[in-house]
């Protein structure tokens, strides 16, 4: 699989393969086709309604593509449950928070060891033993989450009770408690103020440089992703555009003119 | 005025109750329940007694409405499945108590999974739908029973509610025998469920509440965890019906009509959606509204005679009346009023 783009680079983490998704004769997506390096940054990028939220649906499994392939580490995603898929090592967060809101914090931390954990019903019930020491020590992985976010003081706080920027944080907790391969984070600073996204930025890096995992990466912010992403693949209207480092796609005249306008160009 | 509670051990910050003063309320409570017996007439022991029972199938329900978010109305249903399977056991195959409830209790988690089906496809109001056919269903098997020789009732032969042997009646008169019983299955239910969502999978049911999109993205297996949901709901359910049908001695199944149903997803809505302590409040509330009206006409029945006539009408008024006060007024239920109390004196003599 490797070589295509280049011998310097690794395998391809993940293959997105000539994904195509419509509803109805509405095309989302149109022969999508590039490929995720591990341990990279990857930004996807695009006008309102180009297909980047479809993508992140097929590759949670939330949407089923007509036509390609989705592969993580050589394994087809296409017809897997959401559920499988979360157990392959991929999490994501969601654009508008949906966060368990009457749960708290720890919660729906805890929530993200779930496929490590191995717990029924009975052993939930009666909560001796073994059942007792898993419910801790997953417990311990949640609260190294809980530090490298900096949310100690919100931990027994319930969620739908916190401010918007903490949600948002609260909620790539979630996904990073799953200890994930793969993390699809879609506008983790969308209604962010300056700081906020800052913050987030930070985390984003630190998580990517500590535990070397792959990010994708949905935002509208031009800076933060210039900034912190290693490649972007630009879509428009359910086409892959461009793709490539974020200097090669600046200076793309494809993307100045569909994304960033025309008068950017001037 | 307190500080706070700092935690050092993990278990400590896990645990039910963290805090003394749960600790000693509970402690309270628990002597209460075992000085009770001794004191009360049958006639309180047998109301304590329907409390108990209501309040196993309440929590049974809330483990499905309450924490789960999937409404039922087929709870009649559910209790008559453990009822009559373990009244069968008992009337037919002359299975002692001990043996028929948890054989019954696990006989409805199956049929409970079972009518838990359609709730991979519907949500809400259609679910809602779909488990009142289950409770038309499952009435219609028991009228029509003829092949399990069910009659207009069935009776519990009173030699097969022993335990281990030894009979109900050896202890003293039935109610106060089978308050043990009833008391001792509440309070195993109470601790089991109380665990059960402290834990792994308790989590997965209430985030299948909350947002069931994100439950599945996170690994949560969607169609397991809601026929578990359902069938850990029912067992609950099949374990007051089958206490039920032991304790009556002799049951029908007008007991379990949809007139049920709703009186448990009142007591529900009452004591507190998604709380166990909540389904014992409105079960007891329930329970007690009605023997205290009649109590209360008792009383003035001397002034005005002919009240006992009214009786009906004034407890279904109540009944309505209660409903709509707690739906206006506290809609969070008994136990967010317990709560609001319990704050007001921690906090004090501070308003917040």
């Amino acid at each position: 699989m490797a070589g295509s783009n280049g011998a310097t680079l690794p395998d391809p983490q993940m293959e997105i393969d000539g994904v195509s998704l419509s509803f109805g004769g509405v095309r989302a997506l149109t022969n999508v086709r590039f490929n995720i390096y591990p341990g990279t940054i990857q930004a996807i990028i695009g006008p309102n309604g180009a297909g980047k939220t479809s993508l992140l649906n097929c590759i949670s499994g939330l949407y089923k593509p007509q036509q390609g392939q989705i592969r993580f580490e050589g394994r087809n995603l296409i017809g897997l449950a959401p559920h499988q898929i979360a157990r392959l090592g991929i999490a994501r967060s969601f654009q508008n928070i949906e966060l368990f809101r009457h749960m708290t914090v720890v919660d729906n931390l805890m929530l993200g060891r779930h496929v490590h954990m191995r717990g029924g019903v009975l052993s939930g019930g009666l909560y001796w033993g073994r059942a007792q020491r898993e419910e801790i020590a997953h417990r311990e992985a949640v609260e190294q989450v809980i530090d490298l976010l900096e949310i100690q003081a919100i931990r027994k706080k319930v969620v739908g009770a916190l401010p918007y920027g903490l949600q948002k944080r609260v909620e790539l907790g979630r996904a990073l408690a799953m200890a994930p391969r793969l993390l699809l984070l879609d506008e983790p600073m969308a209604g962010m103020n300056s700081e906020e996204k800052e913050d987030m930025a930070r985390f984003i890096l630190d998580i990517s440089e500590e535990q070397r995992t792959t990010i994708v990466l949905i935002e509208h912010d031009m800076g933060v992703v210039m900034d912190i992403s290693d490649n972007v693949a630009v879509l428009e209207f359910g086409q892959l555009i461009a793709y490539g480092t974020p200097a090669e796609v600046k200076a793309d005249p494809k993307v100045i003119d569909a994304y960033l306008g025309r008068e950017h160009a001037a | 005025m307190q500080s706070g509670t700092f935690h050092t051990t993990y278990a400590a910050d896990m645990a039910l109750r963290p805090y003394w003063p749960q600790r000693l309320r509970i402690a309270l409570v628990l002597v209460a329940v075992l000085v009770f017996p001794w004191f009360a007439d049958r006639y309180w022991l047998s109301l304590a007694n329907t409390i108990a029972i209501a309040a196993i199938g309440a929590i049974g329900l809330n483990i499905l409405v309450g924490y789960t978010g999937q409404i039922s109305i087929g709870q009649g249903g559910f209790l008559a499945v453990g009822a009559f399977s373990a009244g069968l056991m008992a009337a037919r195959l002359d299975m002692p108590m001990w043996i028929t409830v948890p054989i019954a209790s696990l006989f409805t988690a199956v049929v409970g999974a079972f009518f838990g089906l359609p709730s991979l496809r519907l949500k809400g109001l259609y679910l809602a739908i779909a488990t009142l056919a289950a409770q038309e269903i499952i009435t219609w098997v028991l009228t029509h029973g003829k092949l399990l020789g069910i009659g207009e009732s069935l009776s519990i032969p009173r030699e097969t509610s022993n335990i281990f042997g030894i009979s109900m009646t050896a202890i003293g008169n039935p109610d106060f025998a089978f308050y043990w019983v009833t008391v001792g299955s509440l309070i195993l239910t109470v601790l089991f469920v109380s665990n059960l969502f402290r834990s792994r999978v308790g989590r997965a049911f209430v985030a299948i509440r909350d947002q069931d999109i994100a439950a599945q993205v996170i690994g949560v297996d969607l169609f397991r965890y809601k026929l578990l949901a359902f069938a850990t709901s029912s067992f609950f359910a099949g374990l007051a019906g089958a206490l039920t049908a032991h304790y009556r001695g002799i049951i029908s199944w007008e007991r379990f009509t949809i007139d049920t149903s709703i009186l448990y997803l009142a007591m529900i809505i009452i004591g507190g959606l998604g709380s166990v302590s909540g389904s014992i409040y409105g079960a007891a509330f329930i329970t007690l509204l009605p023997a205290l009206l009649s109590n209360l006409a008792r009383l003035l029945s001397g002034a005005v005679p002919q009240i006992n006539s009214y009786l009906p009408y004034m407890q279904q008024g109540a009944f309505g009346l209660a409903i709509i006060l707690f739906l206006i007024f506290e809609p969070e239920g008994i136990v967010k009023m317990w709560r609001n109390v319990k704050d007001y004196f921690r906090l004090w003599p501070f308003s917040y």
